[in-house]
This record gives C-alpha cells, sequence and structure tokens, in this order.
C-alpha cells in the first residue's frame, strides 16, 4: 500500500481553483522535491493532507487514513515543519511538554538534535518560542520534527532562514533520516537539496505539471 | 482527554503571561473584592437592604466589565491562533480537535474564573475576620450567578472565534453583540414599553432572552427581593415566576445559551476548513 495516495484533489479558494484534481502516489523512501512558483497551490496540497482543508472531490489517504475523519491517526505518522515559524506563545519548555505529551516525542532527543545545528535549548527553556531568533526558530521546529518518529516528513520551506552554516548542518541530518521515511520537501532552490532528493515534482496553476523519479 | 487537559493547561500558562490577564485580574477582582468586603463589613452593621445602593452599583459595573472582558479576551483565541498560524502547528501533531475545542475553553474558563473566585473568597475571609453573620445565601447564589453569565459568553466567544476568519472581524462582532446585549436591558425596554411601540409579552420575552438581563435581575432579587429599583419587566417576570423560580432561571438559562453556542461553534471546527 502507498504512503501517500491522493487521487483527483480538487480545492477552490473563492471560486479559484487552487487544486485542480491533482494525484499523486508517495511510498517509503521517496525523497521528494516539490517546486513551483508562487501560489501553484503546494502550501494547500500539504495542509490538505494533514486535514487543515476539506478538498471538495477526490480522496486523500495518509498511511491508509482519511485525514480529515481520521486526523490524529495521520498526525501521529507525520511530521510537519510549515513555511513561517508560527509565533507561538508557549514557552520552550512549554512547547516541548506539548510535543512528548501529544506526540510520544523523547524531549532529550529533540535537544540532542537542536544541539547538532549549535541551538542550545537549555538555556532558553523559559523564553516564549516567538522571542527566539527566526533561524532559531526554525532549528527548533526542525529539531523537534526530525526526532518525533514518523513515516512521512514534510518540510515546507524549512531553510529560509537558516544561516549558510545552519543549513549545512541541516542537510547533514537529513543524510540520516531513515531510508524508509518519506520526505517531502517544498523548495525554491533545488541546486540545495539536489542531491538528497530521488524524485521532483512540479505544481503550476494547481495541477502537477511534472513528475519524475531520478 | 489526557491532550484535553494538556491544552487546558497551556491556554491557562499562556494567559497567565499575557497582560490582559492582569489588567482583568486587577480590575475586576479588586472591584469585587472591594464589593464583598464593603457589603459584608457593612451588613454586619446595618443589615441588607440599606445597602441595595451600593450594591446595586457593584452590580452594574459587573454586568458592564464580565461580558466585555471575556468577550474580548476570548475571541481571539480561536480565530488569533488561526490567523497566526499558530494553529496550523499545533494542530499538525496528534490532538483530536475535541480535545483541543474543548481543552481551550475549559483553559479559558478557569482563566476567567479564578480572579472572580479569588475576590469571593477574600470578601468572605474578610467577613468572617470581622465577625457577624455570613451571607452564605447571597454569596453562593451570586458565585453561582458570576458563573452562569461567565460561561454564556465564554460560549459565545468560542463561537465567534470559530466561525470567523480573521481576529479583527471576531473583536468587532465581540462589540455589536456586546453593544447590542447592553442596549437592550431594563431600561431601553422600559422605553420601548412606555412609547407603546411594542407588545408587551414582546418586551417581556425579549429581556428574559438576554443573558445580561437575567443576570442583572436574578443579581439584584439577591439584594432588594422586591425589586423596586428596577424596571417594570424585571418586576413583571418577578410576579410570574416567584423568587424560586426566578432564580433557578437566572442560572440555568445562561448555562444552556453557553452550551448550544459553544456546540455550535463546536461543530463549526469540525465541519470546515480549519485555516
Ligand atoms: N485560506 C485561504 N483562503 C483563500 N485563498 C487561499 C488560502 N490559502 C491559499 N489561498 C490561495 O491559494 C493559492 C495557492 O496558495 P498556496 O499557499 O498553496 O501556494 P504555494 O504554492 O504554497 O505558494 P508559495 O510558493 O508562495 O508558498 C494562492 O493563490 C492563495 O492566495
Ligand atoms: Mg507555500
Amino acid at each position: 500500500m502507498a504512503l501517500v495516495q491522493i487521487e483527483n484533489a480538487t480545492k477552490s479558494f473563492m471560486g479559484t481553483r487552487v487544486l485542480d484534481e491533482v494525484s499523486i502516489t508517495m511510498d517509503a523512501g521517496d525523497r521528494i522535491a516539490m517546486m513551483g512558483p508562487n501560489g501553484a497551490g503546494k502550501t494547500t496540497l500539504v495542509r490538505a493532507m494533514l486535514g487543515f482543508y476539506r478538498i471538495e472531490s477526490g480522496s486523500i489517504r495518509v498511511g491508509g487514513f482519511d485525514p480529515m475523519k481520521q486526523r490524529v491517526k495521520v498526525l501521529e505518522n507525520v511530521s510537519f515543519i510549515p513555511q513561517t515559524p508560527p509565533p507561538v506563545r508557549l514557552s520552550l519548555d512549554e512547547l516541548l511538554r506539548f510535543v512528548e505529551r501529544s506526540s510520544g516525542t523523547e524531549r532529550e532527543a529533540i535537544i540532542a538534535e537542536a544541539a547538532r545545528m549549535d541551538l542550545d535549548v537549555q538555556g532558553h527553556l523559559r523564553k516564549p518560542f516567538f522571542k527566539l531568533s527566526g533561524g532559531m526558530k526554525q532549528k527548533l521546529l526542525i529539531a523537534i520534527a526530525l526526532s518525533k518518529k514518523s513515516d512521512l516528513l514534510v518540510f515546507d520551506e524549512p531553510t529560509a532562514n537558516l544561516d549558510p552554516k545552519g543549513r549545512e548542518q541541516f542537510y547533514q541530518l537529513l543524510t540520516e533520516i531513515d531510508s524508509q521515511t518519506a520526505t517531502l520537501f517544498i523548495t525554491h532552490r533545488l541546486d540545495e537539496i539536489e542531491a538528497l532528493v530521488n524524485r521532483e515534482i512540479t505544481m503550476d496553476l494547481g495541477k502537477v505539471v511534472n513528475d519524475a523519479r531520478l | 482527554m489526557k491532550n484535553l487537559f494538556l491544552i487546558a493547561y497551556l491556554d491557562i500558562r499562556e494567559s497567565l503571561r499575557s497582560k490582559w490577564f492582569y489588567v482583568y485580574a486587577v480590575v475586576f477582582g479588586g472591584l469585587m473584592g472591594l464589593f464583598f468586603i464593603t457589603g459584608v463589613s457593612d451588613s454586619v452593621v446595618m443589615g441588607f437592604t440599606g445597602l441595595s445602593r451600593m450594591m446595586l452599583i457593584f452590580i452594574q459595573v459587573t454586568i458592564i466589565i464580565l461580558p466585555i472582558f471575556i468577550l474580548i479576551t476570548t475571541v481571539k483565541s480561536i480565530s488569533g491562533d488561526r490567523e497566526s498560524n499558530v494553529l496550523e502547528y499545533m494542530l499538525s501533531f496528534p490532538v483530536s480537535l475535541r480535545d483541543y475545542y474543548w481543552g481551550k475553553m475549559l483553559g479559558r474558563f478557569i482563566t476567567v474564573f479564578t480572579p472572580v473566585f479569588f475576590a469571593l473568597l477574600l470578601g468572605v475571609v474578610f467577613g468572617l475576620v470581622h465577625g457577624g453573620d455570613m451571607p452564605w445565601r447571597m454569596i453562593g447564589l451570586y458565585s453561582l450567578l458570576l458563573v452562569s453569565m461567565s460561561f454564556v459568553f465564554l460560549g459565545i466567544a468560542f463561537w465567534l472565534s470559530t466561525i470567523v476568519k480573521s481576529s479583527d472581524i471576531a473583536l468587532g462582532g465581540a462589540f455589536v453583540i456586546w453593544i447590542t446585549l447592553l442596549a437592550f436591558i431594563d431600561i431601553a425596554l422600559m422605553g420601548l414599553m412606555l412609547q407603546n411601540r411594542l407588545d408587551d409579552n414582546v418586551i417581556v420575552t425579549l429581556a428574559m432572552l438576554n443573558p445580561i438581563e437575567v443576570f442583572r435581575i436574578g443579581a439584584i432579587t439577591l439584594f432588594d427581593p422586591e425589586l423596586t429599583v428596577i424596571g417594570p419587566v424585571a418586576y413583571y417576570l418577578l410576579d410570574t415566576l416567584g423568587s424560586v423560580w426566578l432564580m433557578v432561571y437566572s442560572v440555568v438559562y445562561p448555562v444552556i445559551v453557553g452550551v448550544l453556542f459553544a456546540f455550535l461553534g463546536y461543530t463549526a471546527f469540525r465541519r470546515k476548513d480549519l485555516l
């Protein structure tokens, strides 16, 4: 069974089709770079996969589950980094508690992962998340996503705020991801992750215009 | 269920870190404290009826402050998180929508009610230290009225917060609801009655449907059982229902409305796009 099965998914906002009969299948071990111009519908597709948007027609299954009807089942096996770090007002300690309790991810694992990107979590535990610098926020989100045991990692442009060194460290961590885990990278800089991917999907105007295995 | 309490706990922690909570606690809690301190200590001297004027002022203040405080601080909880994409991140973890929504609501209820509760406690402690008879029945009923009024506005605020996409619109909506309800308390109703613009039954129905008016009548009957100080609508209600049923209605009706709105909000939260 495919890990992700999207069939003819269609979604409109205010009369405009943002997803237009999108069909994609993702399997374990797929390393996908998803590209496409601004407004192509990449973020919308990911949000539909995670159960945030109800599609009008077609179907989406993640791990065999319907993201709207079985959100929790889907999300138990997905790690997600949003396009922009959200201004979460919880302190790092509280955020980590939320992650630990809701998804069973170990705090120690997150702290260790963050340390590998030179982010000191222990020293900032009482700080509200939104007061971290842009790059620090992103590193923490990456550390959380990589520590959570998932079958699918979804990264919506995770490197935007990272300095060159942070980016290097991040790519290094990505090479260590379990080979059975599928990853979906949304990116505008293919050259940076080219070595890490085995499949490229391009979207434009809500459609998949190219899907190539490398 | 474990996530419900987790969400409630985190919401409380978040509120405790925000400025509105302290303004709220100081303004409202302080007022409540004053209310009970002066009310209780004076009552020892002169008994209750002499106090109506003092208490009336406090009740009027509560009527105005409590709803708007609850509305403006709560109406942004879901709509604001949605707008800032906090909701997107938090709900990308395996938390059910049920746990998230009701957890948020539980957290807000505790945050909103705790200052009031402590103010009440303060009043009681003060009264006990001063000696004299404690008006337990009154304190109990007044607390119940406060709980049910907090509840109805919490329900309305969560409903608004869920159905509206932007937090500015949610805030605007909250103001409109508040102003409308305030405009239809007894004074305005009495005006309509005098002008004979509306049928009396309509006016009484309007009064009984308005949670602010219901709280007002309920609270005032506690101190002024004859309701001499407020309008004819309240008097009519007291006359037809009797004081016991009037009190039951004042406590139960807002809770029902609150639950109804909270459920409408929950349904919208589950059915519609989350972002
Ligand atoms: N919640 C929403 N309400 C209305 N329109 C929306 C909503 N979300 C997205 N859109 C619209 O849908 C289209 C696709 O947006 P989407 O965010 O999916 O693009 P994207 O491919 O991720 O672009 P980018 O590369 O800029 O991130 C855009 O035209 C956007 O304006
Ligand atoms: Mg996007």
